[in-house]
């Protein structure tokens, strides 16, 4: 186990150094000169040149590119271009804050109302609550933004009048409310149908029978023996909801206009902000392949069946 | 395993002498729900094949005096703020998801994902150690921010080199039908998904390959192509299908995502992405609010029905499961 998790972790900045140099060399090779964007209608082709000399944007790019690579060794991610002025480490701090808690208030809503409707229609096999359950994250998943925003938008803030439609106000204010659900819909769906499905399979178990047979109470059994076992499907959603904390949610972001990472990775894209591209790239990067990384290790933990490395394949 | 198989079947043919894809097919086709959805399925790609045929109006046929009407007889999903047929533009757009789907699936899933997987599978080693690194670094993008990354940066590149080479021939056709744009988001989708179609191929070929039969074939002096193409592959074939039915909602959707972004498909080609990002803002939410909905319905129903079917594909296909 000990040697599997340092392959694993030894194999990250390898994947981090590939990731990057492909951002970056796409990045170069589109279309659109970042000095010209910056200077806008005050372009002069000899400050264009003096720019261009300074940060370096003449020379090859592997050159650039191993600069690059010595700044970001230092901490330095080096500065926006669309923002002047401004580190890009300083803008994706705002940003990322701003993201991490749409995503946990979507990731909250995904992970209560999922695992209570799973674990309700698994207790209750067979009844109307039940069957209104598994229609509902069959419908769930597919249920795309695109459809969920406007009809959202419609209900709650058009004709009800309740919600705001646009805007930030931070984790506790109204205006979390619509984009964390719209996000939260499909999760709430894949939640829910991972966990009726592992409750029936666990409370069909011989050792939820001796449980019951050695005089637990019920709740005991509930938490202890048929949560405990339940819940592996959900740790992985989980995780991969966490990767989700850099990227997942641009669409949501740029709907309800909130400055998140999203918001800021697709303006850079159209504004060619190599810096901020590149610093998106690496974080989102390492996030998502150390999101399941951390998958991969919490699996045996909760299921002792579960051999790490695929030298035993459980069926 | 196979034995396991022979056995299970064994209820469904007293013969005993069907092939295993014509009993999947024949579970597969005594589930309703997955029918209804095959058949859905098969009305929008027809719809979208043929949309210039079926398609009541032309997809640019503007009626400024109709303009943002609701649906009628004349137009069951009314008109757009220019007057045009919806129930049109949506089968326009139908045809372009029907194009990126098929091509990134033909060539990143079907071509590249089976033939690099088996590839990787049955030759181990050097092989495998590069198509698996490969792969896991175009998987650990966060997302579909490669896909986007490179449609950003290499479809604007591209397309001047065709206009270039459109104007040194004097061919003035092969932008002005968004072949560039179908080609390049179809190729870049194959890219991110070509692997997860590899990783399963491996996976089968590696459990498929340590059978007697692919020793005694071997001993029997078959080529490598033959103990691929006619040994491993009817063995693997089910798990693919599976996977391919799961996985075509994702790459639909992704289009549209481009599109919307105004990086996919360019206006006037009717794209859904493109209709929901015209339509999207509040103030047509609140005056017209069909204009949205019917092009994201078109998409939700579309990937409701590619998930409904790939479960039922799921059951029929996967004897394990059963």
């Amino acid at each position: 186990m000990g040697t599997y998790i340092a392959r694993r972790l030894l194999w990250v900045p390898f994947l981090l150094l590939i990731v990057s140099f492909i951002t970056f060399a796409l990045g170069r090779f589109g279309p659109g000169d970042p000095v010209e964007i910056l200077l806008g209608q005050h372009f002069s082709e000899e400050v264009a040149q003096r720019i261009r000399a300074q940060q370096g944007l003449d020379d090859d790019i592997v050159t650039q590119y191993t600069r690059y690579l010595w700044e970001v060794a230092h901490g330095d991610f080096g500065e926006s271009y669309q923002y002047r002025g401004r580190s890009v480490t300083e803008l994706l701090q705002k940003r990322i804050w701003v993201s991490a808690q749409l995503n946990l208030a979507a990731l909250i809503i995904s992970v209560t109302l999922g695992l209570a409707a799973g674990l309700f229609a698994a207790l209750r096999q067979g009844t109307w609550w039940d069957s209104a359950t598994v229609a509902f994250t069959l419908v769930g998943q597919s249920l795309h933004v695109f459809l969920t925003v406007p009809i959202a938008l419609l209900i709650f803030a058009l004709k009800l009048d309740l919600l705001p439609s646009h805007g930030w106000g931070g984790f506790f204010s109204p205006h979390i409310v619509l984009p964390a659900l719209v996000l939260g819909i499909p999760g709430i769906a894949i939640v829910a149908r991972l966990t009726r499905a592992s409750t029936l399979d666990v409370v069909g178990q011989d050792y939820i029978r001796t449980a019951r047979a050695k005089g637990l109470p019920e709740r005991l059994v509930r938490v202890r023996h048929i949560l405990r076992n339940a819940l592996i499907p959900v740790i992985t959603t989980l995780g991969f909801s966490l990767a989700g904390l850099a990227s997942g949610s641009f669409i949501v972001e740029l709907y309800f206009g909130i400055p998140g990472v999203g918001l800021l990775t697709i303006e850079s894209l159209f504004a060619r902000d190599y810096p901020i591209i590149m610093a998106v790239t690496l974080l989102g990067t390492t996030l998502f392949v150390l999101a399941n990384l951390i998958v991969d290790l919490i699996y045996p933990v909760l299921d002792p069946r579960i051999r790490l490395g695929g030298d035993y394949v459980a069926g | 395993m196979r034995d396991e198989t022979q056995r299970l079947t064994l209820p469904d043919s007293p013969g005993n002498s069907r092939s295993y894809m014509y009993l999947s097919w024949r579970r597969l086709t005594r589930k309703k729900l997955a029918m209804t959805c095959l058949v859905i399925i098969t009305i929008m790609y027809g719809s979208g094949i043929l949309a210039p045929l079926v398609a009541p109006y032309g997809y640019n046929d503007q009626n400024l005096s109709i303009a943002k009407q609701g649906p009628s007889l004349t137009h069951p999903l009314g008109t757009d703020r220019l007057g045009r047929d919806m129930l049109t533009r949506v089968m326009y757009g139908l045809r372009t998801t029907v194009i990126i789907t098929v091509i990134s699936l033909v060539t990143g899933a079907l071509v590249l994902g089976i033939a690099l997987g088996l590839i990787a599978g049955y030759f181990g080693r050097l092989a495998d150690g590069i198509i698996m690194r490969v792969g896991e670094v175009t998987s650990s993008f966060p997302d579909i921010f490669l896909v986007l990354i490179i449609v950003a940066t290499v479809k604007p590149r591209i397309l001047q080199w065709v206009r270039d080479f459109e104007d040194s021939s004097g061919i003035d056709w092969i932008v002005r039908l968004g072949i560039v744009d179908y080609l390049v988001i179809s190729l870049a989708l194959a890219a991110f998904s070509w692997f997860g179609m590899a990783r399963l191929v491996r996976g089968q070929v590696l459990q498929a390959r340590e059978n007697q039969y692919i020793e005694a074939a071997r001993v029997m002096g078959s080529s490598t192509r033959r103990i691929l193409g006619i040994h491993l592959m009817p063995n693997i074939i089910s798990p693919v299908i599976v996977s391919v039915s799961a996985g075509l909602g994702a790459i639909a959707g992704a289009e549209i995502v481009l599109s919307w972004l105004g990086i996919g498909i360019q206006p006037p080609t009717p794209s859904l992405g493109v209709m929901i990002f015209e339509n999207g803002n509040i103030s047509v939410l609140r005056s017209d609010p069909h204009l949205t909905l019917v092009p994201s319905g078109a998409l939700v129903l579309l990937l409701f029905t590619f998930s409904l079917l790939g479960d039922g594909v799921n059951d029929a296909f996967n004897p394990r499961v059963r």
